[in-house]
């Protein structure tokens, strides 16, 4: 069996609402991640960006987050001092989120914000920064690495910007990434070498990936387990190989909502939601 | 000699700023038919339906809807043949504007009659019931949304739908419902449909011809059949077609 790199434990995200009312996002959710690419799959509002968020303690007030604990090696990151905290976030686990568009500073050039992280995470000299932008931009596979540097984030596509952002989160050399939607905003042919990319890094550094995804298709075909996400809570954990083996109504709904290629359907099923699927608890996705 | 084909576009051009967004493009769509454009961002597949709507100032070559050719201006008379439903619908409806606002504007533009009368029965056939008629839009989920954007189209009793990727903003399971009303509504009366999307799974549930759309020109035009077998003939729809097929490792560039 592989090591446990972290081990959430009874996750909750509660939001008060000024009605007094409060929302909860996440409800109870248990797993634990090893050197492997995890998925997290879900509709909108079935917690799954919030479970991610949760981890790194970026949940916003007034989210308030509670846990057992979460466990990163035998620190409870709950715990943590803020201070302590940044030296984990970015560092040790880092964050890919869906739109480079809002992930890069607009008024400064791509190389600067690679180094920037960089020297901020290593203490690297500026010449030592540059040198491994350059590195780096070549390890996410963008011809002309030294052109690229220079330019603005308006001024690269939606692929490269999100290669950017990949390679600025991996250049501290984390141990987890936690990756949220990393291809929703790009076209299916580039979302596959942003995947490759991806795929290649988690194995040669044998990171632990978390993949947070609408996209049943994509999950059962990249990661390796699968995590599916309902109102908060996990309803059913998988082999990403079998999900279409899946057994719990919410997880069979989806699949046979999704019209598909290779096999035509006259109607595609409308899916009955069982208010039981909300009350059952969550279960949990340890390895 | 009357001709069947609802929609006729012939050696279509658009550029913007000198760059080319659609290239001669050519296709006809029958009456009561399904036509799906597909490609990636940047196609031009967008571009098609919005000069077909009078949203793009400057194209040339030649548009037809029911064998009428469209000058530069789109008359009344077009509206109430042509309607189109837009991808996002949090930005396409008006936020202050109840639904019912929403649906009987083009009623009193158009001087219908039995307005009343209309928006109900509009309602019922998208699926929503009398209670939503005085909702406003933030009071809706995105698939409701998109179900009075829906209804909104139809007001007119229009015999084509321009529909430009009408559920990409939708959960898969949201996606499934509205789609499932598209095709019953298509049956029902008689709609011409030209669909856009990204989506090759989705066009090929809802379209039986498919054209493949690339850097602004047509490169391959075929039958959904044909997509389904995998069986295109150009090398870039069966890119298109592996990669929508979910994550495949692949050889090392």
């Amino acid at each position: 069996m592989t090591e446990e790199l972290l081990r959430v434990e009874d996750l909750w995200v509660r939001f008060p609402t000024p009605s007094g009312k409060v929302v909860e996002a996440v409800r109870g959710v248990s797993f634990s991640l090893g050197r492997e690419r995890l998925g997290i799959v879900g509709e909108s509002g079935s917690g799954k960006s919030m479970t991610g968020r949760s981890i790194l303690r970026l949940v916003r007030p007034p989210g308030q987050v509670q846990a057992k604990r979460i466990m990163f090696h035998d620190q409870d990151l709950l715990t943590l001092s803020e201070r302590k905290m940044r030296q984990v976030r970015g560092n040790r686990i880092s964050m890919v989120m869906q739109d480079p568009k809002f992930s890069l500073n607009p008024v400064m050039t791509v190389g600067r914000q690679i180094a920037e992280a960089y020297r901020l995470h290593t203490g690297a000299s500026r010449r030592e920064a540059k040198r491994a932008t350059l590195e780096m931009l070549e390890a996410v596979q963008i011809r002309d690495p030294e052109r690229v540097r220079d330019l603005y984030p308006h001024e690269v596509s939606g692929g490269m910007g999100q290669r950017i952002m990949i390679a600025m989160m991996l250049a501290p050399d984390p141990e987890i990434l936690i990756a949220d939607e990393p291809t929703s905003a790009l076209d299916v042919t580039v979302q596959t070498s942003v995947l490759r990319i991806i795929d290649r890094l988690v194995k040669e550094r044998g990171m632990g990936l978390i993949f947070i995804s609408h996209d049943l298709n994509l999950v059962a075909t990249f990661c390796d387990r699968i995590l599916i996400m309902y109102a908060g809570r996990v309803v059913e954990t998988c082999e990403a190989s079998r999900l279409h083996e899946a057994k719990h109504p919410y997880t069979r709904g989806l699949l046979n909502a999704l019209p598909r290629l290779d096999e035509p359907k006259a109607a595609l099923e409308a899916m009955t939601r069982d208010p039981a699927w909300t009350e059952a608890p969550s279960v949990d996705g340890y390895l | 000699m009357a001709t069947s084909e609802a929609l006729l576009v012939e050696g279509l051009t658009v550029a913007f700023d000198g760059s080319v967004a659609v290239d001669a493009a050519t296709f006809a769509v029958e009456e009561g038919a399904s036509f799906g454009l597909v490609g990636e961002s940047g196609s031009g597949k967008s571009t098609i339906l919005r000069a077909i709507a009078g949203l793009v100032p400057d194209w040339s070559g030649r548009i037809e809807v029911m064998g009428h050719p469209l000058g530069r201006r789109r008359g009344a008379e077009f509206f109430r043949t042509v309607q189109m439903v837009f991808q996002d619908p949090y930005g396409s409806l008006h936020p202050r504007h109840t639904v019912d606002r929403t649906l009987s504007e083009p009623l009193l533009l158009h001087r219908f009659d039995r307005v009343e009368q209309r928006i109900e029965e509009a309602l019922e056939q998208v699926g929503l019931g009398p209670s939503f008629r005085f909702r406003y839009p933030h009071q809706l989920s995105g698939g409701q949304r998109q179900r009075v954007a829906i209804a909104r189209a139809l007001m007119l009793e229009p015999r084509i739908l321009l529909l430009d990727e009408p559920t990409s903003a939708l959960d898969v399971s949201v996606q499934a419902e509205v789609l499932n009303l598209l095709d019953r509504l298509r049956v029902d009366r008689g709609l011409t449909y030209l669909l856009v999307s990204h989506n090759l799974a989705v066009v090929a549930h809802m379209c039986e011809r498919i054209a493949v759309m690339q850097g602004g020109r047509i490169v391959e035009t075929l039958r959904a059949d044909a997509m389904r077998n995998l069986t295109p003939t150009n090398p870039y729809t069966r890119d298109l077609l592996v990669a929508s097929q979910g994550y495949s490792a692949g050889e090392e560039e």
